[in-house]
């Protein structure tokens, strides 16, 4: 895919994550719209390894989701990519739905481990990379997408001290650094920065991006796996809610879910590239 | 059934820590199993994983005092096809990280084998924070969770290698302290196969871990008195052997639990949870009530709990009164 044609396929997976907000009136909204472009990339950039024919394939890339809450945008994601029908999207929270409110990786292909509780996924993502790279010596990459918020929690860095002691340069980590959490801003909530500086001290390597320029996004996520013997950490900065005016930067739209008036402003938004394009008005 | 001969005379049987038994069930079960890896947290001698670490060193991983992590990376090692023990205290796991272990491990129905070294009060003069008495009742609530607690040093070995052969998530409880050795290489282990160590007709002793030999002794001397107990080795907790348990409650029509845990949310409860349902008969149950432990010698701490065999006679006076 040309640089065009991934942000049209970001605009298409946040469309759908709207829909699929409204039709399970509930569910969080900010950080699913943020990390379109980041799960674009990594999906439709050529940075997973996967074959959504065969989701078990021996050489596919390991993808785990710590801050699960944001399932929406990774179940759009993986439906564009062929993991299961566009239409099983509509059953998003809804009583004996393949997707559930957090992901469950019994029930939905391409999903490799069931997460909700925060702090979990880097943990998961450590012990996945030490088969491959310490026991297995197989090239299986391992990618695993965190939130800043969740890095209150004294599980991530016991994981990163563990990634940073064995090495584990098959891991990278994206880190949704939107600055918000459901209390507020992250650095009034419970302070993070200086993350690079607390990464580097922790044994990894750190690089950062826009998190809206796919190809950036794509750039960073190859160049980490050129980096020697040292676990990478992308920092995506990106705009919670992004796409949607009325949401960008919002904390309040954390948790919350458009009502019927308020997902066709959003989808108009997105339709209409924030008012960019203007025949739509005509 | 296959026990050691004087069984019923402690003095004369090997004391041995159940914790040597996984120690062995480890290093028989890395030579089967190529994908048996083994992950201590900073208490790798003391849960005998370090059998298995000299003889597998490129399958043992040191995680350090981080227990939440421990059990992250033991799943994220299952998810691509390894075979995981995580070893610490039962204080620490299934204590320290159960979130932890209901996400990752238990909702997630990762291979993931859990181990609580130092369970019930042997680990003794330590105290109350590291004598673990909780672990049954916060594992056998989660979902897809396997709970086991062997009996002896040579049960415990059975039980790490059936562990191990299963598929899904387990927890295998052990003792610090050295307890008596009195099954056999042929006693019949199953997980989920209730023994019965002893027939009886008045009154059943339902107990797990080393409380089952407390209640053989208690089954001998009541015999000189008259009574006939059954004895029966419940070593798995979750799924329980309803069928035995039901069968021997109908049999003696009394029962008494014993645990070397709370009696709140322990083995005992879950008796009581299956006989309630199916055949209720009165039960009186062993094991500590509703306090925290504190430091001693574990024998003196079997007796300040009233966990020894002597407690379990007059428990089953007791239930017999209310028959």
């Amino acid at each position: 895919m040309n640089e065009k044609e991934l942000e049209q396929k970001a605009n298409a997976i946040r469309k759908d994550i709207i829909e699929m907000l409204m039709e399970a009136k509930s569910g969080h909204s900010a950080g699913p719209l943020g990390m379109a472009d980041v799960f674009t990339a990594l999906y439709f950039g050529g940075v997973v390894k996967y074959d959504a024919k065969k989701p078990d394939w021996e050489e596919r890339d390991m993808v785990v989701l710590s801050n699960a809450h944001i399932c929406p945008v990774w179940y759009a994601t993986l439906a564009h990519a062929g993991f299961f029908p566009k239409k099983e999207l509509k059953t998003l929270r809804k009583l004996g739905s393949n997707l559930q409110g957090h992901p469950y990786r019994q029930s939905v292909p391409g999903i490799e481990s069931s997460g909700g509780s925060l702090g979990q996924g880097l943990s998961i993502a450590c012990g996945m990379a030490y088969a491959f790279y310490k026991m297995d010596k197989k090239n299986n990459w391992v990618w695993c997408l965190t939130s800043d918020g969740e890095h209150d929690e004294g599980q991530i860095w016991e994981a990163a001290m563990f990634a940073g002691k064995y090495k584990l340069f098959n891991l990278t980590q994206i880190m949704d650094r939107n600055n918000i959490q459901i209390d507020g801003y992250t650095e009034d909530v419970m302070p993070l920065e200086p993350l690079k500086e607390r990464y580097e001290s922790f044994g990894w390597h750190v690089l950062e991006v826009d998190g809206h320029n796919i190809e950036e996004i794509i750039d960073a996520c190859q160049k980490s796996k050129t980096i020697f013997e040292k676990p990478t950490l992308i920092i995506a900065h990106t705009i919670p809610g992004k796409g949607v005016d009325f949401m960008e930067w919002q904390y309040s739209w954390h948790g919350k879910t458009p009502c019927a008036e308020e997902g066709q402003k959003a989808l108009k938004c997105l339709r209409t590239l924030d008012g960019k394009i203007k025949s739509e008005d005509e | 059934m296959d026990l050691i001969k004087n069984v019923y005379q402690k003095e004369k049987l090997e004391q041995k820590p159940t914790r040597d038994g996984y120690g062995e069930g480890l290093v028989e079960l890395g030579k089967k199993n190529p994908n048996i890896v083994v992950l201590g947290a900073d208490l790798t001698a003391s849960t005998r994983c370090d059998w298995f670490q000299k003889e597998f060193p490129d399958r043992f991983i040191e995680v350090g005092i981080a227990e939440q992590n421990l059990v992250g990376v033991a799943v994220g090692l299952s998810l691509v096809g390894k075979v995981p023990f995580a070893s610490t205290y039962a204080v620490f796991c299934p204590g320290r990280n159960w979130d932890q272990i209901r996400i990752s491990v238990a909702y997630n129905e990762a291979n993931v084998k859990l181990t609580g070294a130092h369970a019930g009060v042997s680990v003794g003069e330590d105290g109350a924070t590291h004598q673990g008495l909780e672990d049954i009742a916060i594992a056998r609530c989660l979902p897809n969770m396997t709970v086991i607690a062997p009996c002896d040093m040579i049960e415990t070995k059975k039980a790490t290698i059936a562990a191990g052969e299963m598929v899904g998530p387990a927890y295998l409880r052990f003792a610090r302290e050295a307890t008596p050795v009195f099954t056999t290489d042929q006693t019949p282990f199953k997980i989920g196969r209730a023994e019965i160590f002893r027939e009886g007709k008045d009154v059943a002793l339902i107990a797990c871990g080393p409380t089952v030999h407390e209640a053989l002794v208690a089954a001998n001397e009541l015999e000189k008195e008259g009574i006939s107990a059954a004895v029966v080795n419940n070593h798995t907790i979750k799924p329980m052997d309803e069928k035995t348990i039901i069968e021997i409650a109908q049999k003696t029509g009394a029962v008494v639990t014993a645990e070397d845990h709370q009696v709140m949310g322990g083995m005992g409860s879950a008796v009581c949870e299956v006989l309630s349902k199916n055949h209720p008969v009165p039960i009186e149950m062993i094991g500590v009530l509703d306090r925290f432990g504190e430091s001693g010698k574990p024998d003196e701490l079997m007796e300040v709990f009233g966990l020894t065999a002597k407690y379990i006679k007059e428990a089953v006076k007791k239930v017999l009164n209310r028959k």
